[in-house]
């Protein structure tokens, strides 16, 4: 890592303008989009507009921040759709009613994801089925608390997510706190670097004295707490739990991570880019209804506007290299 | 700024007038002005035919609507069975200012928030065929119990109450429709103690299945005089039966065009005699007419039972007719017999008939 970033540095200006540009291509799609919309739609582009237009992104984001943290190891996890269902489930169970006994579940689905993270690393087994059979394990376990979708989300979280700050409307104000946070630890910081170079270059990192074994593990447990405050937001929006609330998730969040600037191959992701990544895929679907384009033809649109994206992403690096 | 005040000022009273006069119209079909609101139909899951002919009822009933400039604009949105997707369109939904959302609901609860949002922006939330638990939407909706109670009541019609052994098919294990119509089977029991049930399978609304699993049960069972049924599964017992060379009981069917086609020719060859009832995917007209009627001032209540569609054996042939090989009878809902329903709905009347067709 180190040694492309001076590499860089070395650069001509345009190519060193090149992953910026990289990046801001979503943020460049997610402003047109929004664009489009208030250009429909003019009393959109309000305060109460912007809070609905992006309240169920809050959720998408953390739980494609969840799946940044385990791309950023070189692993994918397909369980971060029904593990985020399960807490939406055990949150409407017992968190009004039990709040210890539903924060000791929290703790414990954590511990059980830096477990899943260790038995990748030592076994050495393929990440992708290791959580394919965990996300079986959350779904099953959440219809057997939860065999009917129902429950209640506590007032308090209701009232959070419904909560309208002065200036900034919230999802807004938790995209930028999330976004930032994100960029300091993992993008700025020096221990931040460790953390990526233990996808991108493990051995270096071994032979700099760091576990590579204790970070992956701690790195899903954070995975599995972004899981758990993205299965809170979500709670906390629908009131109730329901086991198949969020199955797409899972996708979302992949597709959020790349378009972000993610590479599958371990140790290259970006915080920033991930959330306006979410955010852009949250908005794709709002703007085909705006479109009004018929009900049929809104699933692969899409996916339509996620390729072009995509495909603009691609050509940009291609001219780089 | 004075005349603006004025402005304001007029412009509230004719509000107030007109939902005054609106307010008056109690009965009957209320004709406040709607011809510039505009509904919405948020709909879980486009990817079955049932749901495919719901939207293109829908569809129809809105354009005609909109020609007879009783509203504005109609829209769709589908999403892919994923309940947060839905949510979001919810949302969107408001922000476009639409006056009114139908709503066939993924999930019982999940979309409560996206509905609540909706209710506090003044946007009329109606839910139909799908259990919404949020207070401030009006749900349309069948009673099973009714459809149950209406079944025994055909066969007490036919067998007085003389004692009678009884085969209940049932739908899936664990299926929330299959549950509660089975709880209103157990209470439209209580009322004919004479009846006895002999027997009860699953047929999992499906010909096939129910002939077999009728087939499997029918030599263990005495004489059988009705067959309680929840659609679909009519045709397949009448199968087993048949192939088990006994006399065909009352089997009660489910609308279904294979079913209606087995009743007629067994009615022209000796006389067979049942009933049929069913579901309409045309019930998304029903939840458009309740919104426009709640948007042109009607008072309309929380809850609007919608009644099933019944066929006599005097009206077979005529729906026969309409019906598609293979498909399921539908009926348009038209604006007063809408009216109609919800009127029966607040004075606790039995609800009307959807006509035959002529």
């Amino acid at each position: 890592m180190a040694d492309t970033l001076i590499a860089r540095q070395n650069q001509g200006l345009g190519k060193r303008l090149a992953p910026t540009l990289q990046l801001g291509l979503p943020a460049i799609a997610l402003v047109a989009m929004l664009a489009v919309i208030f250009w429909i739609r003019p009393a959109a582009m309000s305060y109460f507009g912007f809070t609905l237009l992006f309240k169920l992104a809050v959720p998408v984001m953390f739980a494609s921040l969840a799946q940044m943290l385990v791309i950023m190891l070189g692993d994918i996890d397909l369980s971060v759709g029904s593990f985020v269902g399960f807490i939406t489930c055990v949150t409407a169970l017992y968190l009004d009613s039990s709040p210890m006994l539903a924060v000791a579940i929290y703790a414990l689905s954590i511990l059980v994801y830096a477990a899943v993270g260790l038995l990748i690393h030592i076994r050495q087994l393929p990440s992708i089925i290791v959580t394919l059979g965990m996300s079986f394990i959350w779904l099953g376990v959440a219809i057997i608390l939860l065999p009917a979708p129902g429950g209640a989300a506590p007032s308090w979280l209701s009232g959070f997510m419904g909560w309208r700050p002065p200036l900034l409307p919230l999802p807004i104000l938790l995209s930028i706190v999330a976004a930032l946070i994100g960029h300091f630890v993992i993008s700025r910081s020096s221990f931040g670097a460790v953390l990526r170079g233990a996808g991108g270059n493990p051995r270096a990192i071994e032979r700099a004295g760091w576990s590579v074994t204790l970070i992956r593990a701690a790195i899903y447990a954070a995975a599995g707490a972004l899981g758990v405050i993205a299965g809170l937001t979500l709670t906390g929006l629908t009131t109730s739990g329901d086991p198949n609330v969020a199955p797409a998730y899972t996708l979302l969040g992949v597709g959020a991570v790349i378009l972000g600037g993610g590479a599958f191959t371990g140790g290259i992701v970006s915080p920033i880019g991930t959330v306006i990544g979410a955010l852009t895929l949250a908005l794709a679907g709002s703007l085909l209804s705006f479109l009004q384009v018929p009900p049929t033809w809104q699933i692969g649109a899409q996916g339509g506007i996620l390729f072009l994206v995509l495909a603009g992403r691609i050509l940009l690096a291609e001219k780089t290299s | 700024m004075r005349s603006r005040a004025f402005k304001t000022l007029t412009l509230s009273l004719m509000a107030g007038v007109m939902l005054a006069s609106a307010a008056a119209a109690q009965e009957g079909v209320a004709t406040g002005d709607t011809s510039s609101k505009k509904i919405a139909f948020s709909n879980s899951y486009a990817g079955n035919s049932f749901r495919q002919v719901m939207i293109k009822s829908f569809e129809s009933m809105g354009a005609k609507a909109k020609a007879d400039k009783m509203i504005g604009d109609t829209a769709v949105v589908s999403s892919n069975n994923s309940v947060t997707e839905q949510a979001s369109q919810i949302q969107n939904l408001i922000l476009q200012g639409y006056d009114a959302i139908i709503v066939l609901a993924g999930s019982d609860t999940a979309l409560n928030g996206a509905i609540k949002d909706a209710c506090d922006a003044g946007i009329v939330v109606v839910a139909f065929a799908s259990g919404v638990t949020e207070p401030c939407a009006y749900v349309v909706d069948y009673n099973l119990d009714s459809y149950a109670k209406a079944e025994l009541d055909y066969i007490s019609s036919k067998l007085g109450d003389k004692p009678a052994n009884i085969l209940e098919i049932r739908g899936m294990a664990g299926d929330g429709f299959d549950k509660r119509l089975n709880e209103g089977v157990k209470k439209a029991f209580a009322a004919h103690p004479n009846y006895k049930k002999v027997g009860e399978v699953y047929g999992q609304w499906t010909a096939t299945v129910a002939q077999k699993e009728v087939s499997g049960v029918l030599p263990s069972l005495p004489q059988v005089d009705g067959v309680l049924t929840q659609g679909g599964d009519g045709y397949g017992a009448a199968q087993a039966f048949k192939a088990a060379g006994r006399k065909l009981p009352i089997i009660i069917m489910g609308n279904r065009q294979d079913e209606l086609a087995l009743w007629k020719q067994e009615h022209d060859a000796n006389g067979y005699e049942t009933f049929s009832l069913g579901a309409t995917p045309s019930v998304s007209q029903v939840a458009f007419w309740v919104a426009q009627q709640i948007l042109a001032g009607k008072k309309v209540p929380k809850f609007v039972e919608v009644p099933l569609l019944q066929i006599q054996q005097s009206d077979l042939d005529a729906w026969l007719k309409t019906v598609p090989d293979g498909g399921v009878v539908n009926a348009d809902y038209p604006q007063d017999l809408v009216a109609k329903i919800i009127d029966a709905n607040v004075k606790k009347e039995p609800l009307p008939m959807v006509p035959a067709p002529k």
